[in-house]
Parts: C-alpha cells; structure tokens; sequence
C-alpha cells in the first residue's frame, strides 16, 4: 500500500466520521463541529486531486464562513430554547431514513460507479487547479455564470437582510 | 510562486487510487446527509446535511474533473477540468447565498413562534 492509498484512507475515514457525526450527534453545536473536520479533510482531499485553488476556498468559504454563520444562529437559538432531540431512535421515521439511505446508495452506486469502473481513468498531467487556471476560464469562458453568480450573492444578501428587518 | 503546489504527484494520485474510491466517498457522503435530513428534527441540523450533501456532489464533480473518460482525454482533458472546478465554484456561491436567506427564515420562524421543530411547522399543510 502506497502513501498516497494511506493517506486516503485516512482522509476517508476521518471525514466519513464527521459526516456521521453530523447526523447522529445530539446537540446541534457539536454536529456543527464534525461537519467542520469533514469539510476540512474534504479540502484535503481536493488537494489530492489536484484542486488546489478549490481545497483553500473549500476551507476558507465552508469551514470558514458558512459554519461561523451556523454557530452563530444555533447559539442564538440555543440560548432560549435549551432542550435537545431526545426521540430519535424511537420513532419510524428512523426506518424510513434508513431506507431512503439505502435506496440512495443503491441507484448511485448502480447508476453512477458501476459503469465507471472500466471507462475513467485517462491520466493528464497539466496545471489545472492552479487559481491562475481558474481565473483565467471565469474571465473568458465563464464569465456569463460569473456575474450571474455575483447577481444570486446580491440577492441572498438583500433577502436575508429583508428576514432579517421584517416585523412580524 | 505556486512552484511548491506543483510538486505535488498528481499523476502518481492517478495511478494509485481509482476513481471508483473517491466516487464511494462522495456516496457515502451523500447517503449519510439525505439520512440526516430526514431523521433530524432541528431544522439548522437539516440544513447542515443539506450541505453535507452539496458537499459530496462537490467532491464527485471534482474527482469525475481530476480523472477524465478516454474519450474526453481524447479531446481535451483541459476544458473538461475546468468546466468541473466552474461548476464545483457556482455550487459553493449557492450554497452561502442558501445557508443566509435560510438561516435567516428560520430566526424568523422562531421570533414568530418561539420554537424551532420541523414536526411542529405544519402551517402550510394542505
């Protein structure tokens, strides 16, 4: 086994136990922090890939900022409505996720991994997660979902300031 | 200056861990975040295996950029990169603006009612 398999591995198993850890933890602060180490390895595993520019902007944008935003509203939340989830293995619903689960895995692991199996795999060395890459392809190729994006962010932060401002 | 980052053994990346290891990770992922959004109660902790499962959806389009089918290697491996890393860009953009005007729906939510369950939130049931 190689270091690069090892290092895999761990990387997989270490995000798979955040991941886990966000579904299965009771109090919503410490599901926000496992979903924080899985977004981190997730930017580790970008760099395995060769995504440079995206693993640091996976963990300044996902780690960063949107999970400072969670904190934030879980302790304003918390702060007045103190009790937990405290039924959530005696219910049905627990089955029926889990078969939801199960059937998800089933159609992409049919539909998805089994035809790639033989196919992918063509290797290329070039640099194409460089951020000069990338900023070079939203300026010529993509720059009509580049604004289009800068558009969305405008309305979310409108939007949200609006909720925000709003008497009930 | 990104001299360092070019060490990196992407090719070695390649011939050692096949595509099928990074697809099972994003399943897993994603199978893990659609369990949690329907166990959960709290509607923060849904919106945070909503992102559980964007973030899986990431991970494939970036391992699907990373290892290109023969018949885009044929073509060109490049712009096929690129057009995974794009997307991968839009779909992080989307969700910040999501994770704001849903947050703030749901501080909303709770300044109007007072609690926060999403069994309890069947107002607009038909």
């Amino acid at each position: 086994m190689t270091l690069n398999q090892v290092a895999f591995i761990i990387l997989a198993v270490i995000a798979l136990l955040g991941g886990i850890g966000v579904v299965f933890l009771k109090s919503p602060v410490r599901s926000a922090l496992a979903l924080v180490i899985n977004f981190i390895t997730l930017g580790m595993v970008y760099f395995m890939l060769g995504h440079q520019m995206l693993g640091i902007s996976q963990i300044v944008v996902y780690a960063g900022a949107i999970m400072v935003l969670f904190l934030f509203v879980i302790m304003i939340l918390r702060s007045q409505h103190p009790e937990e989830d405290t039924s959530l293995w005696k219910d049905r619903r627990f089955a029926f996720g889990l078969l939801g689960g199960a059937l998800t895995v089933a159609l992409i692991y049919n539909f998805v991994i089994q035809p790639t199996q033989s196919t992918y795999g063509a290797t290329f060395d070039r640099d194409y997660g460089t951020p000069q890459a990338i900023g070079k392809v939203f300026f010529t190729q993509y720059v009509y979902p580049f604004e289009i994006i800068s558009v969305l962010l405008l309305l979310g932060v409108v939007g949200s300031i609006m909720l925000a401002k709003r008497k009930f | 200056m990104f001299n360092i980052l070019h060490q990196i053994p992407i090719a070695a990346v390649h011939d050692e861990i096949p595509l099928a290891a990074f697809l099972g990770l994003s399943l897993a992922m994603f199978a893990l975040g659609s369990l949690g959004v329907l166990i959960r109660k709290n509607p923060v902790v849904v919106f945070m295996c909503i992102e559980l499962m964007l973030n899986a959806v990431n991970l494939s389009f970036l391992s699907f950029a990373a290892y290109p089918s023969a018949a885009v290697a044929a073509r060109d491996p490049f712009a096929s990169a690129m057009a995974g890393q794009s997307m991968v860009i839009c779909v992080m953009a989307i969700a910040a603006a999501e994770v704001a005007v849903g947050l703030g729906i749901i501080m909303a939510i709770f300044r109007y009612r007072n609690q926060v369950d999403v069994d309890d939130m069947n107002t607009m049931r038909g």
